[in-house]
């Protein structure tokens, strides 16, 4: 191995370093975190330590396809290009749309977006980023006049209060939770509070936990500003100085504490606590992500908690601030470039003539788009109605994570075109596609990402590209060429396309917007190499960047003051009624990301959470007749999903939470997005997912079972199945609505492969109760088992999972692998003596020396031993 | 004054009531023993151990004669102190050599004989059964001056001296009327299992074959035997086992040379004398829960008699009689005789099986079972209302002497039934 390779961590928003050791011989890395990273110092989550666990290349996209026949990138590009201006000719530039993702890297985002909003002409490029963030944005929008999170992650060490609101940090951006939990431990003085309707791990460290009702966030800060208006706890000379639009913000926020806690249905003396902590202490952070983001009125719940800090003047200076959380790991990059559909680039948009014209004399662009275009949502729909007939998707799975996913599918099924690039093969939307073609993966790109403190890291290449794949940027500028467009797609390599991204940022700002890293207007290929972590602005009056914004009480807006917001709390667009009397939230998970498409394929990410699970409160479970362990059908006006009930009172009643990760790749029935309305937020139109009306039942299965196969099975699936990559085997979760006509024959089917001459079987059958057991033993190892059962009486499945990794199974182990359950000490008897009692000579010496017995009647009185056909009493003597 | 106690046969079930009532009431009794075989008394059940040798006829032997004489009890045993007549008035009994012995109390233990099968030839010369002590010598001889043996009937016993002989380097093949081994103690899979383990050891099969008869040379001694057309109800041609030697077998497998024929075919209680004496019989020596026959002053034990409808074959229940009877010999009247199911044990080294119950079951009953071919492993528990009311064992029995308990005392089985079939510690374990 040579020396390790600096890179940046492909998962959430905190953006962390990553020192890779590389053995390009073996494929293989060895991950550590970059101890000189500003957003880690070394550390790692559970994913980020996994990563080198998901750079197999099994299950990669390695090869350009057309209409599932592979074919050569001339070809599937010519094709792309062909395609999309055929379309754009006939039915308007309109009529096309990408769709990219956080998971692109800046230089990929800006050439996509350059090529539909400059040269195609469409504001149709938007991104995953409409699902997390885009009620940031506009709430950082309207406060700021810019798109802007104002502190850093120092400040989490410098607070005296850390409010957690709509945020499980612990599990969803796990490193910026293990500074929150270092400065707790550093000062215990540091105030914790969590403002979320689960009690999630993130509570672990609180001081206190307000679960508010689902969706009455707004109400709560509302709340805090009238209690510090109340208190006389207002920065006044803050306000005056800095700020426009205050009064009408209080007037319409006026409530008093009893009416707040009403409406979010919070203890009162718990809700006058936070208040009081938060007029108490002027170091407060208000961290928020998902929570207050999706929402049909997360900017308004955005400008509700920016409400507050302006009114205490707790912004911009150490320790203090609202501060959002990305998801994504180039989220903010994806802003910067202005990937989102109303925005243009550089942090320009298109409610802004001049910034129209500006960018197009920079991009030399005669056909620049010149109003927004489809969002997320609306994209969809556009193309479901037809609107939009071709799509490009980049690197997300629309399928599985926006709302009213089952609709999305249809809207991709009947899509005339649908390109798809990506770096694995087989996922819910690649099987939608008309042509794939191979992007590289994270261990191969080569770009810079910006973290959720405008944080600019590199991302390194760390393996040759696998196969035929392709950076994005090089994919994009090659169909870019083909339509015509080469002398504006010129690009050879990231670092060309970073100095155009950086001198459009400089281009006509003269510090008129927040955006600006003019200082790599001319970055060296070296220097770009050798990029270290850097928060922008870049410019000349910040050369080594600039970890707070605001601290001058300069705003981008036209006024260069923070605009108060009048926030009026709304309540979600559909509530829940008799017919889905259940508030479905849901959300990510510890240990896997996204879809899964590449933490699913490391094993010890399975562990955590291995199955679609649904939380459900005590009080709900009963009601709705459901035992814990079992599965249940969720449904909702818009679509169902199976998942295993986990009860917990973690929950609110009447709130159910599952998590947004699985796909018909890995469960049969367990996409959240079927289920999620598709109600967006009419300013940032970031959808609704923390909030549909569902209702919960038990799944009524014929039979419930499981197989744990050291192979891959290509199982007759059931209409329940999870599939689960273990450390050494392969577990498959099934339930079933009708059974099989004989189970042996299912098992041989499902379990048998070619060499079955060396296999051997053991079964367990009780018919009566419905109950198959049976393991498939091939050289005295444990091949593969499967347990079924009517019910759901089946075994935990962790000691039969230890066995994969065992190399000879012990007789002991052999007998009680259909007992699911670990061998037992039951002494052994020793060779039989008595035949006709099966008394064994262990069990009689034993006997004779605890009680001592001197004759073989006595032996026999106590044993039994030798008092039928007496033909071992010979043995019993000589034993005496 | 002592009474007088005579005990007709000096097997397992009279000696083993003689031994109860000695620790019962030790001085209630003059005793007097009279036996047809010229010893002591001696463990049957062992004589296949004796016959493939891993027993001597000294390690079978129960009490020697000194025993008798220790205990004060006298034994006339020999082929002329067969009893032949009973006189009930005079309460006498007299041997064939003229012996008298007059009683107070009588135990017959005459024990049962070995059914001849009804075909041409059967007392022809080299055709015996497997009984005592005299049979097994005889086996032991041909073994040494021959090399062909059928054994007809594939039970317990016919199976046993099968193994015995083929041990005594003999080349023995089992004819057997039914298509499986054991039919009545094992199912077909166990038995299947049996049949395959036994023909490793070099055993070979004709399966569901009738008789036709036995044939012999002009000195009267056998020489091979004859079947009519199977009676396979599954029609399929009755087979010799996997290692069949055409040696043997007439191609038409019609026909089976022999040098002695063993016949196993099950036993009729010995009640020829009690009959004689006019003491009631069906197909045994009634007699009722105390063990006591028709006459009060004759009790009787042991595979002569016929208990609410039944005869026995195995050694556990006889022992049982004995306890009963002696108790109430000893007067102290209180033990009833209850026949339990018997457990089967097939006295074949290295060969573990075992059955209890209804192993069978019927549309009412369930079954759980549990297999694992390649460690020659096979287990099935029938449960009928909760409670386990049979069980077949092959390979693995350990844990055969707890389900005949849990079927014995008819526990409710509900609670530890998914481990039931995996035995006692698993259920044990997994109950609590």
């Amino acid at each position: 191995m040579n020396k390790p390779i600096q890179t940046t961590c492909p998962y959430c928003g905190v953006g962390c370093g990553i020192s890779a050791k590389v053995d390009a011989s073996q494929h293989r890395l060895k991950i550590s975190g970059d101890a000189t990273h500003p957003a880690n110092f070394g550390r790692l989550c559970s994913k980020g330590s996994a990563l080198g666990e998901t750079v197999e290349l099994k299950g990669r996209l390695l090869q350009p396809k057309a209409y599932g026949r592979e074919t050569d990138w001339n070809q599937a590009l010519a094709l792309v290009a062909d395609t999309f201006s055929t379309i754009i000719k006939q039915y308007g530039a309109d009529s096309v749309a990408i769709y990219g993702s956080g998971q692109l890297l800046t230089e990929d985002y800006y050439v996509a977006n350059k090529l539909m909003k400059g040269f195609i002409g469409s504001g149709n490029m938007d991104t995953n980023s409409r699902l997390c963030m885009s009620s940031s944005v506009a709430g950082h929008k309207r406060a700021f006049g810019s798109d802007t999170v104002p502190g850093c992650y120092e400040d989490l060490e410098l607070a005296e209060m850390i409010v957690l609101i709509g945020s499980n940090a612990a599990w969803c951006h796990p490193v910026a939770f293990q500074r929150i939990r270092a400065a707790k431990e550093a000062n215990p003085e540091l105030k914790i509070v969590v403002i979320d309707p689960r009690r999630t791990a993130s509570c672990d460290i609180a001081d206190l936990h307000l679960p508010l009702a689902s969706g009455t966030d707004a109400v709560l800060f509302n709340g805090l500003l009238s209690f510090l208006s109340a208190q006389n706890a207002l920065d006044k000379t803050y306000i005056k100085a800095h700020t426009e639009g205050f009064e009408s913000a209080l007037a319409s926020a006026s409530i008093d504490v009893g009416q707040v806690a009403a409406i979010c249905q919070l203890n009162k003396d718990d809700l006058q606590r936070f208040y009081s902590w938060f007029v108490g202490h002027k170091k407060v952070i208000s961290l928020y992500s998902q929570g207050i983001n999706q929402s049909s009125s997360g900017t308004d719940k955005v400008n509700a908690i920016i409400n507050c800090h302006l009114a205490t003047g707790s912004i911009g200076k150490p320790g203090m601030g609202p501060f959002s959380l990305t998801g994504q790991p180039n989220a903010m990059g994806g802003r910067e470039v202005g990937g989102l559909a109303h925005q243009l680039a550089a942090h320009m948009d298109f409610s802004n003539a001049d910034d129209i014209d500006r960018v197009a004399r920079f991009w030399g662009s005669k056909n620049i788009a010149q109003k927004p275009g489809y969002p997320a949502v609306e994209l969809f729909d556009a193309i479901y109605s037809g609107k939009v007939k071709a799509v490009w998707i980049m690197g997300t799975n629309p399928v599985v994570s926006l709302p009213d996913a089952d609709r999305v599918k249809l809207a991709l099924q009947g899509c005339k075109f649908v390109v798809v690039s990506d770096c694995i093969a087989d996922t819910d939307t690649t099987a939608l596609a008309h042509v794939l073609l191979p992007a590289q993966g994270w261990s191969e790109k080569d770009g810079t990402v910006t973290n959720s403190e405008r944080c600019i890291s590199r991302q390194r290449a760390l393996f040759k590209p696998a196969g035929d794949a392709k950076p994005d940027w090089w994919i994009i500028t090659e169909v870019a060429r083909r339509m015509g467009f080469e002398q504006a797609f010129p690009y050879q390599s990231p670092v060309e396309i970073f100095r155009e991204h950086a001198r459009l940022s400089d281009f006509e700002n003269n510090g008129s917007r927040d955006f600006d890293i003019s200082a790599f207007a001319d970055i060296t290929r070296h220097d770009y190499d050798h990029l270290q972590p850097i928060q922008w602005p870049v410019n000349q009056a910040y050369p080594q960047g600039r970890a707070r914004m605001f601290d001058d009480g300069q705003f981008f807006t036209e006024s260069g003051r923070a605009q108060f917001i009048a926030v009026r709390p709304l309540r979600p667009v559909n509530l829940p009624d008799h017919a889905y009397p259940l508030i479905l939230n849901t959300g990510r998970l510890r240990d896997q990301w996204h879809t899964m498409t590449r933490t699913a394929i490391a094993a010890k990410l399975n562990k955590h959470k291995p199955e679609p699970f649904v939380e459900v409160h005590p009080l709900d479970a009963e009601r709705y007749g459901l035992a814990g362990n079992s599965l249940a059908t969720i449904k909702s006006f818009w679509g169902s999903m199976v998942a295993r009930v986990q009860i917990t009172d973690n929950q609110l009643p009447g709130n159910l939470f599952v998590p947004m990760h699985w796909t018909e790749q890995y469960a049969s029935r367990g996409r959240m997005g079927a289920l999620v309305n598709a109600v967006v937020d009419p300013i940032s139109k970031q959808p609704e997912s923390k909030h549909t009306p569902v209702r919960i039942s038990a799944y009524r299965s014929a039979w419930q079972g499981f197989i744990l196969s050291r192979r891959e099975l290509n199982i007759k699936k059931p209409d329940y199945w999870v599939k689960i990559k273990g450390e050494q085997f392969y577990r498959y979760e099934l339930a079933g609505l009708a059974v099989p006509e004989n189970w042996r024959d299912w098992a041989q089917n499902n379990l048998g492969d070619s060499d079955t001459d060396a296999s051997q079987w053991q079964e367990y059958q009780d018919p009566r109760l419905g109950n198959y057991r049976a393991a498939r033993i091939v050289n005295n190892q444990l091949d593969s088992v499967v347990f079924i059962a009517a019910g759901s009486t089946l075994p935990e499945r962790n000691w039969l999972a230890e066995l994969f990794e065992k190399t000879a199974l012990e007789k002991t182990e052999r007998m009680a692998l259909l007992t699911g359950k670990p061998p037992l000490g039951g002494a052994d008897a020793g060779t039989i003596v008595c035949a006709c009692f099966n008394v064994g000579e262990l069990t009689i010496k034993a006997a004779i020396s605890e009680k001592g017995l001197k004759t073989h009647q006595e032996v026999g009185r106590c044993l039994k031993a030798g008092t039928n056909c007496g033909s071992c009493v010979p043995e019993i003597k000589a034993l005496l | 004054m002592k009474q007088r106690l005579v005990v007709i046969g000096n097997g397992m079930a009279g000696i083993r009531t003689v031994e109860e009532l000695l620790t019962a009431a030790p001085d209630k009794y003059d005793i007097t023993v009279f036996g047809t075989e010229p010893y002591g008394n001696y463990n049957r059940i062992m004589l296949s151990s004796v016959l493939c040798g891993e027993k001597t006829i000294e390690d079978i032997v129960i009490n020697d004669r000194q025993w008798y004489i220790d205990n004060g009890i006298k034994l006339y045993a020999g082929e002329g102190k067969t009893v032949v007549y009973i006189d009930r008035k005079k309460r006498d009994i007299y041997t064939q050599d003229g012996t008298v012995a007059g009683y107070d109390r009588l135990l017959i233990a005459t024990g049962s004989n070995a059914v001849m099968p009804e075909v041409p030839g059967n007392d022809l010369e080299g055709v015996i059964s497997f009984r005592d002590i005299v049979d097994v010598n005889k086996m032991l001889s041909y073994s040494r001056s021959h090399n062909k043996a059928v054994v007809l009937g594939g039970g317990l016993l016919g199976l046993e001296a099968a193994n015995g002989l083929v041990s005594r380097g003999m080349d023995v093949t089992v004819i057997h009327n039914h298509e499986f081994l054991l039919n009545r103690q094992m199912d077909r899979p166990a038995a299947k299992m049996l049949q395959t383990e036994l023909e490793q050891r070099g055993l070979k099969f004709k399966m569901a074959a009738k008789l036709k008869q036995l044939l012999g040379d002009e000195n009267g001694h056998i020489t091979a035997v004859s079947f009519d057309d199977c009676m396979d109800a599954g029609g399929r041609a009755p087979t010799v086992g996997a290692l069949g030697d055409a040696g043997a077998v007439a191609e038409d497998g019609s026909r089976l040379e022999c040098d002695l024929f063993v016949t196993a075919i099950g036993v009729r209680p010995n009640m020829a004398l009690a009959q004689r004496a006019g003491i009631y019989c069906q197909r045994g020596i009634v007699v009722n829960d105390t063990l006591q026959s028709y006459d009060p002053s004759v009790y009787a034990v042991g595979e002569c008699i016929q208990h609410r409808g039944s005869t026995f074959g195995l050694v556990a229940p006889l022992f049982e009689q004995a306890k009963v009877c002696a108790n109430h010999l000893s007067a102290h009247g209180a033990a009833e005789y209850v026949s339990l199911p018997a457990a089967t044990k097939l006295k074949v080294t290295g060969i573990n099986l075992f059955s209890v119950g209804d192993f069978q079951g019927d549309e009412n009953s369930e079954s759980i079972c549990f297999t694992d071919p390649a460690l020659g492993i096979y287990k099935k528990l029938v449960i009928k209302a909760g409670k386990l009311i049979g069980a077949v064992l092959y390979g693995d029995t350990a844990d055969g002497s707890w389900y005949q308990q849990l079927l014995e005392q008819e526990d409710n089985i509900s609670g530890i039934r998914d481990a039931l079939v995996f035995g006692q510690a698993y259920a044990g374990a997994h109950n609590h």
